[in-house]
């Protein structure tokens, strides 16, 4: 521009310096989900997503390292949410696999589910999951929804099993992640399976630090904590015993998007779950929640030692 | 917006909403507890120090530099390490929510008294006022715009602000959203961002009374002019 | 405080500081591409200046995890886009009315002159007014990124990337140097940013200088 002043065009100059930094940085994120989704689909990339707690986003790790270990591209999309967040992305295709639990995706699905054992929950599942995806096979490693409560507690209220709570529920103050109380696994299901009542729910992390640490120090009488939680055993927790099987069986399962994950990936899924039991995934946890080793590492490790 | 509205109409009229721990009054209720908390205690802290920096002029940039330090600060990073150190309850989010507001009420209020007309604070003096009377009779009424201007936006920033610390367990509206989103609840996370925003209206409405009642006609019309 | 975490893990460190960078800073910039031209209407068409000065605030007004979830769930999916437009959008607040306070302070002499010399209406408002405009419009820019950088952090816990998913690791696992080192470099990031656009604004307005030094 003629005669443009020096600030004008320094300004230009700028900008655009800045514009094209930004675009830049920007050509890393790649386009639209939607415009990826079907890039993915047609060069059989695996897009692995995760819920929002440390095991589930190992199990991500597990099965995307497994994978591209053999070959496959795999995008991570880890530490989404709960499971009624991210399972709209695997709906959409946004995701295509999950390292999900079976019971707990059954009675996501089918509120009034009453299969108790692998085989059975399985089988319904498979009738219930929307067309277009799969189930692969299940993993002996399981790790279920769980009441906890503190020895004192426990031995105050000669607690054992979750039928005891149901006359001194009343006065205890339950703590869990949100979606726990309108689970069917959760706060529903003890009410209408054992007639429990809690006093109130609080809202707190996912069978994380802060409940755990709300339990220890008596904010709460009564908190959602998985069974494979190491916390359960340094903080000398006391786990309710489920004789109705509320929580079901919950086998690490991955779930797919039939089309968008490409056969040899299946595979390889299915070889990392003919390896994974509960002991095993026990020993990961504490390295991962106790040891803070990141989940990343500790899997790379456990394939390695597995041979995968 | 009518399609918006039809959505929420469910979730508004079910009497489910307006009744016990979950419900609607119980949530607004709590949330401007935690405002009014946060927003008195920052006052007490943030006001005496703001008058004296702006009185005797000195500090002013220090107050500057803490405003911007404190406008950097991630809410959610200082709400978990807080968490961490202290465990879940009121107090934890309550010194977040302090933290946060006492910049913008100690930037207007030293801003305030120090842009009083230096002729009229030597008029007062002239006239045989004290330091502290020129502070209290001729400083604070003049500056009480500002003052009102950063109560306001500390007001709005802690009605913001306390949505976030749902994150560790909090109370109020912010509960619809975090709890909506995991249960996907979506008029619940909708209902509970509406009643977040039109907390922030009622209060911007109320700091237009306080204006009307707290500045001197004089100052108000000294504005317009 | 246990340090430990922290030596092991500095490039993950670095990739979320990158990743923020670009969550944070490509909202203002759209910001400002809107800003520009709301704000140069706002000052032409005074009557325009109540509504669009209305929306921006009530668009800061809600609360930012509500937005990220909206675009996320219903827009734009899980990827930082969806952080992006709610940020751009936050920005509006800062940005519009410093846009139109910086246009307003133009002095009406300089204008006039301007006109006199023979200036078209965006020849005028390119070289002349923008130019003059640009100290207030700098502070507005410098403000909207220091919010933008923290507000951004939201994000990271909803899995659409940055610092925030230190926050979110660190909460979840228990990891207290792992939070504090995303406060730390949320703020470092802040004031590195508000360093570049004062010396920005400096190279911009060479005037503001030499009329210093005249006076000196």
């Amino acid at each position: 521009m003629k005669g443009t002043p020096a600030t004008m065009r320094k300004l230009i100059g700028l900008t655009s310096l800045g514009a094209a930094a930004l675009l830049a940085l920007s050509a890393c994120g790649g386009g639209t989900p939607a415009a990826q989704s079907t890039a993915k689909a047609s060069s059989g990339t695996v897009t692995v997503g995760s819920a929002n707690f440390p095991e589930n986003v190992l199990l991500g790790e597990i099965y995307a390292q497994a994978m591209e270990g053999k070959g496959v591209k795999v995008e991570k999309k880890l530490n989404i949410g709960s499971r009624e967040v991210y399972f709209r992305a695997l709906k959409r295709g946004e995701l295509s696999m999950l390292p999900e639990y079976n019971g707990a995706l059954l009675t996501y699905l089918d509120p009034k589910a009453t299969a108790v054992t692998t085989a059975e929950t399985n089988t319904a599942l498979k009738a219930k999951l929307p067309s277009g995806m799969a189930l692969l096979d299940s993993a002996q490693a399981e790790d279920k929804d769980s009441v906890v409560v503190t020895k004192a507690t426990a031995q105050k209220d000669h607690l054992t099993t979750l039928a005891d709570l149901k006359p001194v529920a009343g006065k205890m103050v339950f703590g869990g992640p949100p979606e726990f109380k309108t689970r069917k696994q959760g706060i529903v299901g003890l009410k209408s399976e054992y007639g429990i009542n809690f006093k109130s729910f609080k809202s707190l992390d996912t069978a994380g630090p802060i409940t755990v640490s709300a339990l220890s120090k008596g904010q709460i009488q009564a908190a959602n904590l998985f069974t494979t939680d190491p916390a359960v055993l340094t903080k000398g927790f006391v786990v309710l015993k489920d004789p109705k099987n509320l929580f079901g069986a919950q086998n690490v399962t991955p779930v797919v998007n039939d089309k968008l994950v490409p056969a040899n990936a299946k595979q390889v899924m299915n070889q990392v779950s003919a390896k994974l039991t509960t002991p095993e995934l026990v020993a990961m946890m504490k390295k991962v929640n106790v040891d803070k080793d990141d989940p990343s590492d500790v899997a790379k490790q456990w394939l390695k030692d597995q041979s995968l | 917006m009518s399609g918006f509205l039809n959505f929420l109409l469910p979730w508004l009229t079910s009497p489910a909403q307006w009744s016990g721990q979950d419900g609607v009054p119980n949530r607004v209720s709590e949330h401007i507890f935690y405002t009014v908390l946060a927003l008195a205690v920052a006052m007490l802290l943030a006001l005496p120090a703001g008058m004296f920096t702006g009185h005797t002029g000195r500090g002013g940039f220090l107050a500057a530099s803490l405003a911007n330090f404190a406008r950097a600060l991630p809410t959610i990073g200082l709400l978990v390490i807080i968490v961490q150190g202290m465990g879940i309850g009121l107090v934890p989010p309550l010194i977040v929510l302090v933290a946060l507001a006492i910049p913008p009420i100690l930037i207007n209020t030293y801003e305030g008294i120090r842009s009083v007309d230096a002729e009229m604070k030597d008029a007062a003096r002239g006239v045989g006022m004290t330091g502290r009377q020129v502070l209290f009779r001729v400083e604070l009424p003049a500056a009480m715009p500002l003052i009102l201007l950063g109560l306001r936006t500390a007001a709005i920033q802690i009605v913001a602000t306390a949505t976030v610390a749902a994150y560790v367990g909090l109370g109020g509206l912010g509960r619809f959203i975090f709890d909506g989103l995991s249960r996907q609840d979506y008029q619940a996370l909708a209902g509970g961002t509406v009643f977040a925003v039109l907390l922030a209206l009622v209060v911007t409405l109320v700091f237009m009374l306080l204006r009307r009642l707290l500045v001197p006609r004089g100052v108000r019309l000294q504005e317009k002019a | 405080m246990e340090w430990q975490w922290l030596p092991g893990h500095l490039d993950d460190l670095a990739t979320a500081t990158a990743q923020h960078l670009q969550l944070a800073l490509l909202p203002v910039v759209l910001g400002l591409i809107i800003s520009l031209p709301l704000g140069i209407v706002s000052v032409r068409w005074r009557w325009t200046y109540p509504p669009i000065f209305g929306i921006a605030n009530l668009l800061y007004a809600i609360p930012s995890i509500a937005l990220f979830v909206f675009m996320s769930q219903y827009v734009t999916g899980l990827s930082v886009v969806s952080a992006i437009i709610p940020l751009a959008l936050f920005t509006l607040s800062v940005l519009v009315p410093n846009v139109v306070d910086g246009l307003k302070q133009v002095p009406d002499p300089v204008r006039q002159a301007a006109t006199a010399v023979g200036f078209g209406t965006l020849r005028r408002l390119m070289q002349v007014e923008l130019p003059i405009a640009v100290p207030v419009i700098v502070a507005g820019i410098r403000v909207a990124t220091v919010a933008s950088i923290s507000l951004g952090s939201v994000a990271g816990i909803m899995g659409l990337g940055g610092l925030g998913e230190l926050f979110q690791d660190g909460q979840q696992r228990d990891i207290p140097s792992e939070v504090f080192a995303g406060i730390v470099l949320t703020i470092l990031l802040a004031f590195v940013c508000d360093v570049i656009l004062v010396l920005v604004q400096r190279a911009l307005t060479p005037w503001s200088r030499a009329r210093k030094g005249a006076a000196a």
